[in-house]
């Protein structure tokens, strides 16, 4: 459980915009992922969350920094290891209506895997479509259909079918449920639980929903505008957020039963995120953040281990007593 | 409070009720015929264009007659029994020369929806496909060419070459009109590049090449195949509209621009030399068009029921 699988050192994306203006999508952003877990990552939206998971995975070349695969930088990996590589790794989509090619029938969308790692016959890979269907909850009937003619959470299936016929041991998870309905997600979370529990795989869970973060993650990292803010195990981060972003973040998840006492001294969400063209100097967050002091607005914090396997990057981490709902 | 998968058990699907819902495996193309079929408006309009181009192949020849044979003593004869469509005023056969005239309008049709197709969907395909500082140069000089009046470049055209035969009219009909094809395809591909599935493949470890063929290819081919369709009555049209204003095929050659331009000066006393070509043009154009919208209809899946 806690060999590491994954290393990001100080990966950074950034892209051009114009011959001045750059933006940092990632920026020095480092943790580890074990072998086994499932590592969360939140933020709002634009905070570089799927940015990161794509140059994580090569899809975007770094701008710096690297990646350490079982120990092996994949950026620079010889010719011939990469189709390797790029079976053990694979990535399920946000977007389950842009993410099958229309097209394909479905059974040809899961097939397309097989063909390019494994050399099998017809009849075996007729038979390897239709487990691989039975084993995310699809019927053998729906092989012969096109994507249009299933439901969001059936494309959803297939695009982990797809990602799961070569076999891989870790998976990207770039928010594969937000584009889902309430009770189809819950179904969608189980089945990458059942799956992560039979196949032992690993996953990056890409999302913007904290509560659904909690539920399936080991530990969680949250980015705010391409910085790591805070990585702790998901049990330390919701109960004890230290980062201010964090504990923000925690007291907007609508409760079932609020109570109004509580509500009332909640840290309540300011302001809109900056542009990530022109990022406030010092910490990133300061622009936000209630409690800021001087020194935040010149100096960027590190992230650094305050308790144990609790990382923050803030200058000032404070134990919010006043949210004991979070 | 874990629930343990041991406690439920598959009260089973009968494996035979689901399968008949199943259909049976049809290829993507088979399934378009399929649905083509369907559309009647669609498969007589492609009847009518296997009509027109069998008549235009072998119409002469049914006639009797050849199309640059004059008759002084048949001049401006009405259709009759021996001359199916009249004659005009030189005693030439209407019949034979629509047909030949159709050969001209239809092969400038074809080969240059061909061609800007062709050369549009490279173009733009490439442009595209590389994108950055190419795509932009590529572009701008793709704008810059649409910006000239197309039928500048054809009197300027025919009058460098001086010639004003077949091969140099299709040139000019050709020289700029693959450009509107190239933003069509470049936009075409664009939008398909931004799609998941085509970063789906890049992480399945797919090659380069294959998702082109694989992918990209055939998400384009549906609107290429309609927009052929759709650009031939265009050149057949054109064709027309040059010759009529005397920049086209040159007599004795002639297509059903020429034909039309000719009767036009004496349509009052015999409407039927002006008529047979328009309607050959009317009918050519029409039946494109309508097949154009049944393949288009056919080709895109998600219209299947």
């Amino acid at each position: 459980m806690s060999e590491t699988l994954i290393e990001v050192k100080n990966l950074s994306k950034h892209f051009k915009i114009s011959r001045k203006l750059v933006l940092k999508a990632v920026d020095h952003v480092s943790f580890e992922i074990k072998r086994g877990e499932t590592f969360g990552l939140v933020g709002e939206s634009g905070c570089g969350k799927t940015t990161c998971g794509r140059t994580l995975i090569n899809l975007y070349s770094a701008t710096d920094g690297q990646v350490l695969y079982n120990g092996q930088d994949i950026s620079h990996l010889p010719k011939g290891k990469v189709l390797d590589y790029k079976q053990r790794i694979q990535m399920i989509f946000q977007d389950p209506y842009s993410s099958l090619n229309p097209r394909m029938t479905i059974s040809e969308i899961i097939a397309q895997g097989l063909n390019i790692h494994f050399k099998m016959s017809k009849r075996e890979q007729e038979e390897k479509v239709n487990a691989l269907m039975a084993d995310v909850g699809l019927t053998a009937s729906f092989g012969n259909r096109f994507a249009h003619e299933l439901s969001g959470g059936q494309r959803q299936r297939v695009g982990i079918a797809r990602a799961l016929a070569v076999e891989p041991e870790f998976i990207v998870c770039d928010e594969p449920i937000s584009a889902l309905d309430v009770s189809i997600q819950a179904q969608i979370i189980n089945l990458l639980i059942k799956l992560q529990k039979e196949r032992k795989l690993t996953y990056l869970f890409i999302s913007h929903d904290l509560s659904m973060v909690k539920h399936i993650s080991d530990r969680v990292g949250v980015m705010y505008l391409g910085h790591m803010v805070e990585i702790a195990t998901s049990l330390n981060l919701f109960d004890e957020p230290l980062h201010p972003y964090t504990q923000m973040l925690l007291s907007a998840i609508p409760e079932a039963e609020p109570d109004p006492a509580k509500r009332r001294k909640s840290v309540k969400i300011e302001g809109e995120v900056p542009s990530p063209i022109t990022p406030p100097p010092g910490c990133k967050f300061s622009s936000r953040c209630v409690y800021v002091k001087d020194q935040c607005k010149l100096e960027v914090p590190t992230l650094k281990e305050i308790r144990p396997d609790h990382f923050v990057a803030c200058h000032f981490p404070r134990v919010c007593e006043e949210v004991s709902s979070c | 409070m874990e629930i343990q998968s041991n406690l439920f058990e598959m009260i089973g699907i009968e494996e035979n009720e689901t399968d008949v819902i199943s259909r049976p495996r049809v290829g993507y193309l088979a399934d378009a015929w399929r649905r083509f079929k369907l559309n009647k408006v669609a498969v007589v309009a492609m009847i009518i264009l296997a009509i027109l181009i069998f008549m235009v192949l072998f119409g002469q020849a049914i006639s009797g007659y050849n199309f640059s044979d004059m008759d002084k003593t048949a001049r401006n004869l009405a259709p009759n029994g021996s001359h199916w469509f009249g004659t005009d005023k030189l005693g030439r056969d209407t019949f034979a020369r629509v047909w030949q005239g159709g050969r001209i309008s239809l092969a400038i049709g074809v080969i240059g929806a061909l061609v800007s197709t062709v050369v549009g969907c490279l173009y733009g395909g490439i442009a595209a496909y590389i994108g950055g500082v190419v795509d932009d140069v590529m572009m701008r000089i793709v704008e810059i060419l649409i910006s000239v009046p197309y039928l500048i470049v054809v009197i300027l055209m025919s009058v460098i070459l001086q010639s004003k035969s077949v091969g140099t009219l299709l040139l000019a009909m050709t020289i700029t009109s693959w450009c509107g094809m190239a933003r069509f395809i470049h936009a075409q591909m664009l939008q398909i590049k931004g799609q998941e599935y085509i970063l789906a493949a890049q992480v399945l470890g797919e090659r380069r090449w294959r998702i082109v063929t694989k992918h990209m290819i055939p998400n384009t081919l549906s609107v290429v195949i309609v927009s052929i369709t759709f650009d031939i009555p265009g050149y057949i049209f054109s064709e027309a509209f040059l010759s009529f204003i005397g920049l086209g095929v040159q007599s004795p050659d002639t297509s059903w621009g020429a034909l039309v331009s000719e009767a036009q000066s004496t349509f009052i006393f015999y409407p039927y030399q002006l008529l047979f070509p328009a309607l050959m043009i009317a009918l050519t154009m029409l039946s494109f068009t309508l097949m154009g919208d049944g393949l288009r209809d056919a080709l895109d899946p998600k219209l299947r029921k």
